[in-house]
């Protein structure tokens, strides 16, 4: 794709289109084949409380999944998207439990800090030339050393704002269709879903996230202001965090100051799972949110199968390596 | 030429504990945990500091962001000894990697009391710690009483390498087998997050509709368990340990049994009180247990119980 030329631009645009449904039509493939094993093998796995239980279980992965995508398209890395979603609930909490202000303030609070710990990311990485896994190694170790210092060490608990479970374990879509009880957590996981990939395929923004990941230096030259590009879409990682945040600490019911660690690597494995290239320019919102799936669906068969939890992991790291393999192999035969 | 700074330093440092030892007044102890986040070593802190006050020392209390960084807490151990403190209070993250670390600390005459998981080594002169089988097998009693002896249960144990995790899975599993034969435990998993935990249980519960209890074996697990019960609605007997917030509001409301807690603020008193008593020569049993407590919603009010108890 790198030696396009005038007359095969045609000829790339199709394979380009055949080769994205390819990316996203394999984790799906595998996804499809994870359900079929597990329902066939597996007594109790295909319940719809099943369903619900590994649709709740994907929502924190899921939507830092989508933070994370825009970064990896744009060709950067954010390893901090869990320690700032972790910030971003004690931030919460410190809104909503100590100074006892509404709960819009406190969603509103969650996404602004999330905002700026991303645009601070993007910042570094943009104008003072830091590469993106440096500056955001380090965001990631301000982000937890902060949520340490802000909320004293101490989980922050939601008791004194009743409505917080409206976040995450409660289903308003229940009240309006019985019995279909999917909870607010993973609605929220769909609609970042849809804006994202709106943002990312029908906007001005979106297209200049895959300039940046496919060619910087032709995007400078031809105007585009690379700096503000790249500082926004950190912004936006940052700020997608912030939603993951407030899910989380929605259904622990408590900003957990210790937890996040790890979360990052399990983001950018459902990106990765997805089909989206780590060396950026290349990359669906689908594609994670099936990766996030694969993920999670993975971990609750495995465990009705009554896998060992050591095997478990094992497990996980092989599927990563086959799904991205097997997307690699198609791709180079297309 | 090397061995002679060695042993400069050797004799600098005895020189060190004997000045210093003097003037036992002025003695510092870092105190090195397994981490400082989580609400039980706050409760072990503020035990140690209270304790500090009354024996007229000076400590530090430090430990590692989470409990699977060895690595970081081996740093941290090292750089308290070369501080060359009067003496050092230890809970090792791994009870035997740690050793060669502590035999540093050792040989520069320092003396150790290690506290919480135990170390596998005789350099520490006591241990503060509460015996987790013990407390881990009155769980299992706990459980076998709520449901009526039979039936099958599972674990959430918090992690599968540490002396506690390990001391608390088998002393609830070993008592279940020893003195429970109708009880079957069907699943043993393992997670310390309390997100990842609630999503583990939720899938146990899946895949054996029919378990009747699940024993969480710390305050992550323990969070992950009251979720878990909650959203899938189950009403099963919860039974979990350590405490905070999330978990004694679930004791409070029914959705958890009771728990069986620790005694950190005793902990953190024990490990203080016995380096000062170290420091001034006096003899130290090889073990002190500080002790476990079951409460319920009946006696978490008790004041004895609301000591040791955390939000």
């Amino acid at each position: 794709m790198t030696d396009l030329t005038l007359d095969q631009a045609g000829k790339t645009k199709s394979a380009l289109v055949s080769t994205s449904t390819l990316q996203k039509g394999v984790a799906f493939v595998v996804l499809i084949a994870l359900l079929v094993f597990f329902s066939v093998f597996t007594e109790n796995f295909a319940a719809w409380n099943n369903v619900v239980n590994i649709m709740q279980a994907t929502a924190v992965n899921g939507v830092l999944g989508v933070a994370v995508t825009f970064v990896i398209i744009s060709g950067g890395i954010d390893l901090a998207v869990g320690t700032m979603m972790t910030l971003t609930a004690v931030m919460a909490g410190i809104i909503l439990t100590n100074l006892g202000m509404p709960l819009p303030l406190g969603i509103l609070g969650a996404m602004a800090s999330g905002a700026v710990m991303g645009a601070i990311s993007g910042t570094a990485v943009a104008k003072l030339k830091i590469p993106p896994f440096i500056a955001t190694l380090g965001m990631m170790q301000i982000a937890r050393g902060l949520a340490l210092v802000f909320s004293g060490t101490r989980p922050i608990y939601f008791n004194d704002t009743p409505n917080y479970g409206l976040i995450s374990p409660e289903s308003s879509l229940a009240l309006l269709i019985p019995g279909l009880e999917i909870p607010n957590g993973v609605m929220i996981m769909f609609i970042v879903a849809i804006i994202a990939s709106i943002i990312l395929n029908r906007t001005l923004f979106g297209r200049y996230i895959f300039a940046l990941g496919s060619n910087e230096e032709a995007a400078r030259l031809s105007g585009v202001n690379v700096d503000f590009w790249k500082i926004l879409t950190y912004a936006l990682s940052g700020l997608i965090c912030g939603i993951a945040g407030l899910i989380i600490s929605s259904r622990l019911n408590s900003a957990q100051p210790a937890l996040g660690l790890g979360y990052e690597l399990d983001a950018i494995a459902a990106v990765v799972i997805g089909g989206t290239s780590l060396s950026g320019g290349r990359g669906t919102i689908l594609g994670t949110i099936i990766g996030a799936f694969i993920m999670s669906v993975l971990t609750n068969g495995l465990r009705i199968m009554g896998v060992q939890e050591e095997w478990k992991i094992v497990v996980t790291g092989v599927i990563i390596i086959v799904a991205v393999f097997v997307d690699i192999m198609l791709r180079r035969r297309a | 030429m090397k061995k002679t700074s060695t042993a400069a330093i050797l004799a600098l440092s005895a020189a060190c504990v004997f000045s210093t030892g003097a003037k036992a007044q002025e003695a510092y102890f870092p105190i090195v945990a397994k981490g400082f986040s989580h609400q039980f070593w706050q409760a072990v802190k503020a035990g140690a500091d209270k304790a500090a006050k009354a024996n007229g020392v000076k400590i530090t209390f430090e430990g590692p962001e989470t409990e699977a960084q060895i690595d970081k807490q081996t740093d941290i151990l090292n750089a308290a000894i070369a501080k060359k403190p009067q003496g050092l209070g230890f809970a090792a993250l791994d009870s035997k990697a740690q050793v060669p670390a502590l035999k540093k600390a050792a040989t520069a005459g320092i003396p150790i009391v290690a506290f919480d998981s135990g170390v596998d080594s005789d350099l520490p002169l006591t241990t503060c710690s509460t015996d987790n089988k013990t407390a881990a097998a009155a769980a299992a009693d706990k459980m076998a009483e709520a449901i009526g002896g039979k039936g099958e249960i599972a674990a959430e144990i918090h992690d599968q390498t540490s002396a506690t995790g390990i001391g608390r899975r088998d002393g609830f599993l070993n008592r279940i087998k020893e003195k429970y034969p109708d009880i079957k435990v069907v699943e043993v998993q393992y997670a310390n997050d309390a997100l990842k935990a609630a999503d583990d249980i939720k899938a146990m519960l899946q895949a054996h509709p029919n378990i009747k209890g699940i024993f969480a074996s710390n305050e992550g697990a323990a969070i992950g368990l009251a979720v878990a019960l909650k959203e899938s609605g189950k009403k099963i007997v919860g039974i979990g340990f350590d405490s905070g917030k999330t978990q004694k509001d679930a004791i409070k409301s029914g959705a958890l049994l009771g728990s069986i807690t620790q005694n950190p603020v005793g902990i953190g008193e024990c490990v203080v009180n016995s380096l000062a008593k170290a420091v001034k020569g006096e003899k130290l049993p090889k073990i002190i247990d500080t002790g476990y407590y079951w409460y319920d919603k009946n006696n978490m009010n008790d004041p004895k119980i609301a000591a040791v108890l955390y939000d």
